[in-house]
């Protein structure tokens, strides 16, 4: 374990990344997300916690325009990124999703080679040149997600045949080759045997230095272990949003000292 | 503080075992001290060694506390208040130990004071306040129980009555040392005892700040009345000259 993490602390200092503000989600009748406000900060791992249903994960599909994907779902309010209104007519949510990508609860490479699941997202965006830039960002994004040294040996093998814990951080890595801003994980580890969970983690923390990380948990201790900044989130409120210490220690709100302490809230 | 039930109930069950502990430990304590002072003012040897003897059960329960504490964390993760909770527990058994240990040398000095002859009034005026610094450990830990934070603001404030019961008995002290100078092996005892049990006030102190920690997540910050010993011994070299 890092043993900075008393300095780790002072994220606020950090800009805001995105800025959301009186954000609302409807899936069709039922109101699924009720005025949230929240700053992501920059350089930041923030975790979103809380029951199942509680909205963290529509939130976050919010922030990538996933939730444009259901037909029922509606999305009212801003979130601006970068200042930037990312519902604005003008932006495309193709582009939007290679600056803020995305890593899913199961691991799911494409049924392609390892270099080509890495490849995909800097080939359909055009962001390299040649055949020489590509296989950079491909054994950057696999060293940056920690499994170059475990496969650089068998690029071509198929992605599907990684462990578990392997396809996770391809997934990590295809996510981080289009270089996005912000990343987006949904219980990331939750298909992990605890070392692979470990190297995901160790992972993320090392991510945060280039991108903003949001990561929606259900493992407390895990939004504890990685992130800064912790969101609870229940029945649709955003409840409580404060430095990770702080709301493991001496949570201001009883429904956050109900939800952390395994009480019925 | 959140009274609600844990859902795995273990939980609570291990929380509730460590406290009741804890309580145990305070009432062990409590009576050693008041024990140990008896054994002063009556010259009761025999009370005296069984203060010494027990002080063995009050040190095998903090271990004991500390060992469950140190479990909880381990398998069970307390947050929020939970965690808060584990660690006043061990604070307040660090505490404990320590009030046990001066009731034990209390103890053991009152064996060496009952050989000689005694000062007048001495024995009376430790016990006195022996008897109010176990009324302020009594309330530091019921305070602790109840999870009543202005009950510990009280005690907090209270130890400054132990100080000045101490501050008078130095003076008294020190008069009768200066008085008679065959007087000083047995007054510089009842000084440390005098001492000791002004410590176990400042352990009760503790003790509240804990229970504030604990029911409002931070130390309290403002200064609490003081006064040490330092001004009384000042007044009297003056007086001396």
């Amino acid at each position: 374990m890092n043993d900075m993490r008393i300095a780790e602390r002072t994220v606020s200092t950090n800009t805001a990344k995105i800025t959301a503000r009186g954000v609302q989600v409807y899936y069709g009748e039922n109101h699924a997300l009720k005025d949230v406000d929240i700053d992501i900060l920059s350089g930041t791992v923030t975790a979103f916690i809380g029951p199942s249903g509680c909205g963290k994960s529509t939130f976050l599909r919010c922030l990538n325009r996933m939730n444009d994907t259901v037909a029922s779902a509606r999305v009212l309010g801003e979130i601006k990124l970068d200042g930037e209104d990312i519902y604005d007519k003008r932006v495309d949510p193709v582009t939007l999703r290679a600056r803020v990508g995305m890593v899913f609860q199961k691991p799911n490479p494409f049924p392609k080679s390892i270099y080509d699941n890495v490849a995909y997202g800097p080939k359909i965006h055009g962001l390299t040149r040649n055949k020489t830039e590509l296989d950079e960002v491909v054994e950057t994004s696999l060293r940056k997600a920690a499994l170059w040294n475990e496969v650089k040996d068998r690029l071509t093998a198929p992605g599907t045949g990684l462990s578990g814990g392997q396809q996770q951080r391809l997934c990590i890595a295809r996510a981080i080759a289009t270089s996005p801003e912000v990343l987006l994980m949904d219980e990331p580890c939750s298909a992990l045997d605890p070392i692979a969970t470990a190297q995901v983690e160790e992972l993320i923390d090392e991510l945060r230095s280039q991108f903003s990380v949001v990561i929606v948990t259900h493992s407390m201790q895990q939004a504890a272990r990685v992130s800064q900044r912790t969101a609870f989130f229940h029945l649709g409120n955003l409840v409580e949003y404060g430095e990770t210490g702080q709301i493991f220690t001496n949570p201001r709100d009883p429904r956050t000292e109900s939800y952390i302490t395994g009480r019925i809230g | 503080m959140n009274s609600e039930k844990h859902i795995v109930s273990a939980f609570d069950r291990d929380l509730e075992a460590v406290q009741a502990l804890v309580m145990k430990m305070g009432g062990l304590v409590e009576a050693a001290m008041l024990d140990a002072a008896q054994a002063l003012d009556t010259r009761d040897e025999e009370l005296a060694a069984r203060v010494r003897q027990d002080d063995k059960a009050i040190d095998a329960l903090e271990e004991q506390i500390q060992q469950e504490c140190a479990r909880l964390i381990a398998l069970r993760g307390p947050t929020a208040s939970d965690l808060r909770t584990v660690l006043s527990v061990m604070r307040i058994a660090a505490n404990l130990e320590r009030c046990g240990d001066y009731a034990k040398n209390l103890a053991k000095r009152s064996v060496v004071l009952s050989q000689m002859s005694p000062i007048d009034g001495a024995a009376g005026s430790i016990r006195r306040m022996a008897r109010s610094v176990v009324i302020l450990l009594k309330d530091a830990l019921d305070a602790y129980i109840a999870r009543d934070a202005r009950m510990a603001a009280d005690v907090r404030l209270r130890d400054h009555e132990v100080d000045q019961m101490y501050n008078a008995l130095f003076r008294e002290f020190l008069t009768h040392m200066l008085e008679d100078a065959r007087n000083i092996t047995a007054c510089m005892h009842l000084h440390f005892i005098a001492k000791n049990i002004e410590r176990v006030g400042d352990h009760a102190t503790a003790i509240a700040e804990q229970v504030i920690y604990l029911v409002e997540g931070r130390m309290p910050e403002d200064e609490r009345p003081k006064e040490s010993g330092i001004s009384a011994l000042s007044a009297a070299s003056i007086r001396q000259e």
